[in-house]
């Protein structure tokens, strides 16, 4: 089936069930997008399917068939996206295993509200995992990311 | 024990097979750096390499698992190397004898030990570098080495400038030399100053390489059907419904149980779903293994002293006899498991009669010393790729090397490259947790309220119990890592008379080190207790923990400082409260308050958690605010949430649904003192998570006046 994963068409051969994470880093080779889980509990897997934020691990390859999938490889070309600029600005990172899908959690948020409240940020984090427990930095990155952004536009 | 007693230990057993003799937690009074053997100097090269192009690579000895290494051993170096921090490139360091544990004479990272330990080690490899480089500079410009000075990764002569890079051919063949003198430390320039994470561009963008990242053509994915009960054994099995599935190509059995060999994760898994329903079990006398019935058990063993006497002065029996209060409590802990975000998984291709190994491991030597055995070759024919660590928090430190051994056990039998992935139920149910704990504390108190009397019975397995460390580690039936932070307690040590032995029951549950190890649990029994002695006696909790430390300066100030920046003593914001406690580990003090707020579903919301630490010299302030906040989140999924619970040999969780853990919204607001003292350098990757259990339930009881003795907390509903 054809996907269109990052921007680019991608024929790919696997079973219909087999779940997205798994086409995305064993068929396509894309490791950034993580398994923690199995189960859409920990987020770690997060990528987004047109715009929005989904958890790969349980949404089955045939679902996304002619849908734009964005990995974190995909959200920009060199790290310069405002989230992963104010990821850096903030230290967030520890392990960092569940980071891509912190990012690709946050990114979606800001671009649906350019103007999160902090109730905003906790309901959009929620579903992800740190067991390093960034998730201090994590708010304060958000925060600066979407003020970022903001200035941007 | 000396460090050469140590060595000599290791030699001996690396010479008997029985394995390594080493001590992956530090008492106290061992926390000293041993002198290297004729006090030799590091081999430079080893750990910094300048290469032509500017970059300087700094090889890791130790892991970064998130704890933030990868920085702070490179600040080591560049403050003396005096070189370009934006031309740092950072390595994991291949396994050999040279990265050995400056303290514990193997590979290997644990015990909050990386940065104190490597103080010396890192800046004087750095020291020696800067010299070879100015050496080569001064053959270069024919003038003496002593005119010359460094700046910024080059060597200045007046108006001549060279850069490291320009040097590093030339310096690489100059002698290294004998001695160097180390910077004052009003002179340094990075240790001390905030500093930046050196791994963030790479983890921020998908492209930081973990071990489940590792790919190479041939490999496979393999997952390991385990038993459904600890000790469990394979009877019999049927492989033709897993082998007809798309993808797998073997089933093969191994000590752990039968590993489905598969072309990807998904096939595995979809295997090993296949395979179970055709596997019989020799369940063992694992199946009747009830932690519920097990705590009971702990319960009753507790009211006779244990046979492993950890601290004893006067008569702490008669003495509380004749005290004019007696208050008695018990505390109890669950089993835990580590549940890094990154399920365990490692890579293995044996070829040509050498082992390679990709993995995120905090045990190398173990590793490479388990899977030689195992492969039938020698130790220094096994490599280890060492690989981000997708959190570590003592799981990936296992004596046995477990996920190890078992990866290399199946790329034996399946004989091509393979890479075992565990998934999050596997991780859940494996084993290899925290154990089940319990406190008995009797406490007399005298006329005024002062303590006279304590007798504390500690119940819970050995974590060293069945390990090679086990001869050598276990003193007398004390496993240290049971009792430490109650035996050598600053509270205990102003009691006139204390006991405190131990039981170390032996069920069959796979045991280990949890972030902060035994003090997970003794400092949650040590604060609560002396809160409860503070009521009791009805003295204020400050001012109550004040009058036992009145000797102890480095506790009272971190007791102090904690209590002032949380407004200790001035209300609370209306429906909070707050509790207080204090605990030193890892060479490390920590003092906190947690201000905490109960809902109308009784839940417990902690808001905000000041803390105050002494860590002596502070390397650097960013990461070890980072440490602080990220143990207290560790700590608190255990004093929220987590719990692992036995039921006909069955763990009753299996995913982060029901072994629940801290999310973002649940976290409080960790405010962050740093204390410098001279005191000698203590760890920080895990003291912050032991007290605030105790923190939060002070402040509940607080709130309350409910005193939760059992983790997790919970509120009675009614």
């Amino acid at each position: 089936m054809q996907l269109n994963i990052n921007g680019t068409a991608r024929e790919v051969d696997a079973p219909d069930e087999m779940p997205l994470l798994w086409v995305i880093r064993d068929v396509l080779g894309l490791t950034g997008t993580k398994f923690g889980c199995g189960m859409a509990q920990c987020g770690a897997c997060t990528v987004h399917l047109d715009g929005q934020a989904v958890r790969s691990c349980v949404l089955p390859v045939s679902a996304v068939a002619g849908r734009m999938v964005t990995t974190i490889e995909g959200l920009s070309p060199d790290g310069s996206h405002p989230v992963q600029r104010a990821w850096v600005d903030a230290d967030v990172v520890q392990c960092g295993y569940c980071q891509p899908g912190q990012i690709m959690s946050a990114a979606a948020l800001i671009a649906h509200n350019p103007s999160p409240s902090d109730e905003d940020i906790d309901a959009a984090l929620a579903g992800n995992i740190c067991r390093c427990g960034t998730y201090q930095r994590v708010r304060e990155a958000v925060r600066k990311a979407a003020a970022q952004r903001r200035a941007e536009r | 024990m000396t460090a050469l007693t140590r060595r000599q230990l290791l030699q001996r057993s690396l010479l008997s097979g029985a394995g390594l003799f080493v001590a992956f937690h530090v008492p106290r009074k061992a926390r000293a750096v041993p002198e290297p053997a004729a006090k030799q100097l590091p081999d430079p090269n080893a750990f910094v390499r300048v290469a032509p192009d500017d970059t300087v690579t700094v090889l890791l000895a130790h892991s970064e698992m998130g704890q933030g290494i990868w920085t702070g051993l490179s600040m080591l170096i560049a403050e003396e190397l005096d070189c370009d921090w934006s031309k740092i490139h950072v390595e994991h360091a291949p396994a050999a004898p040279v990265y050995a544990h400056p303290a514990f004479g193997m590979q290997m990272t644990g015990g909050s030990t990386s940065t104190w330990s490597e103080f010396d080690r890192y800046r004087t490899a750095g020291a020696m570098a800067r010299a070879m480089l100015v050496s080569a500079a001064a053959q270069r410009w024919k003038t003496d080495p002593r005119k010359l000075r460094t700046e910024n990764g080059t060597v200045v002569h007046g108006k001549q400038r060279l850069s490291y890079g320009q040097l590093a051919l030339a310096a690489q063949a100059q002698t290294p030399p004998k001695k160097v003198a180390l910077k004052d430390r009003k002179k340094w320039k990075l240790l001390g100053k905030p500093t930046r994470r050196l791994d963030s561009p790479e983890k921020v963008t998908g492209k930081a390489q973990f071990g489940m990242d590792v790919r190479f053509p041939g490999l496979r994915t393999a997952l390991v059907a385990r038993p459904p009960v600890f000790g469990g054994k394979v009877r019999s099995f049927d492989a033709g419904e897993a082998k007809s599935v798309p993808g797998v190509e073997q089933v093969v059995q191994i000590p752990t149980g039968l590993a489905v060999v598969a072309r990807d994760f998904w096939s595995a898994k979809r295997g090993r779903d296949a395979l179970r329903i055709h596997i019989d079990w020799d369940l063992g006398p694992g199946a009747t293994l009830d932690s519920a019935a097990l705590l009971q058990d702990y319960r009753d063993k507790a009211k006779s002293k244990g046979p492993g006497i950890a601290a004893q002065k006067g008569d702490a029996e008669a003495a509380l006899a004749t005290s004019a209060t007696r208050v008695v409590a018990e505390y109890d802990v669950p089993y835990l498991a580590h549940a890094p975000m990154e399920p365990l998984n490692c890579s293995v291709k044996l070829e040509g009669g050498r082992c390679e190994i990709w993995t995120g491991t905090q045990f190398q030597t173990m590793d490479q010393m388990s899977a030689a055995k195992i492969a039938g070759i020698s130790p220094s024919s096994v490599a280890i790729h060492t690989q981000f660590l997708g959190g570590g928090f003592g799981r990936r430190a296992t004596p046995s090397s477990d996920f190890v051994s078992e990866a290399v056990h199946v790329a034996k039998a399946a004989g091509v490259p393979v890479k075992t992935v565990w998934t999050r139920e596997d991780d859940i149910q494996g084993g290899y947790y925290r154990p089940l704990f319990l406190h008995r504390i009797e406490v007399g108190l005298d006329a005024e309220g002062a303590p006279r009397a304590w007798k504390h019975t500690i119940v819970g397995q050995s974590i060293l119990a069945g390990t090679p460390f086990e001869q050598f580690m276990v003193k007398n039936g004390v496993d240290n890592t049971s009792v430490e932070g109650v035996s050598d307690s600053p509270y205990i040590e102003a009691v006139p008379a204390r006991l405190v032995t131990v039981h170390s029951p032996r069920p069959p549950v796979p045991v280990l080190w949890w972030r902060s190890v035994g003090n997970t649990h003794t400092a949650f029994a040590m604060e609560s207790m002396i809160d409860e002695l503070a009521y009791a006696a009805g003295r204020e909790p400050l001012e109550f923990r004040a009058a036992l430390l009145a000797h102890k300066p480095r506790y009272l100030r971190a007791l102090k400082v904690a209590a002032e920046k949380a407004g200790w003593g001035k209300r609370p914001p209306a429906g909070r409260a707050r509790g207080l406690a204090m605990h030193e580990s890892f060479g490390s003090i920590i003092a906190q308050v947690a201000e905490v707020s109960v809902g109308e579903d009784k839940r417990i919301q902690v808001h905000k958690v000041t803390c105050a630490v002494d860590c002596g010299t502070a390397i650097n302030p960013l990461g070890i605010e980072a440490q602080v906040q990220g143990a207290i989140a560790f700590g608190l999924s255990a004093v929220l949430h987590s719990e692992v619970t036995l039921k006909d040999g069955r763990v009753e969780q299996s995913n982060f649904h029901d072994y629940r853990v801290l999310r973002l919204p649940d976290m409080p607001e960790v405010q962050v003192e740093v204390l410098e003292s001279d005191a000698k350098m203590g760890g920080i990757g895990e003291p912050a998570t032991a007290p605030i259990s105790a923190a939060v339930a002070n402040a509940v009881y607080a709130l309350t006046k409910q005193r939760l003795r059992s983790l997790p907390l919970r509120l009675a509903l009614a």
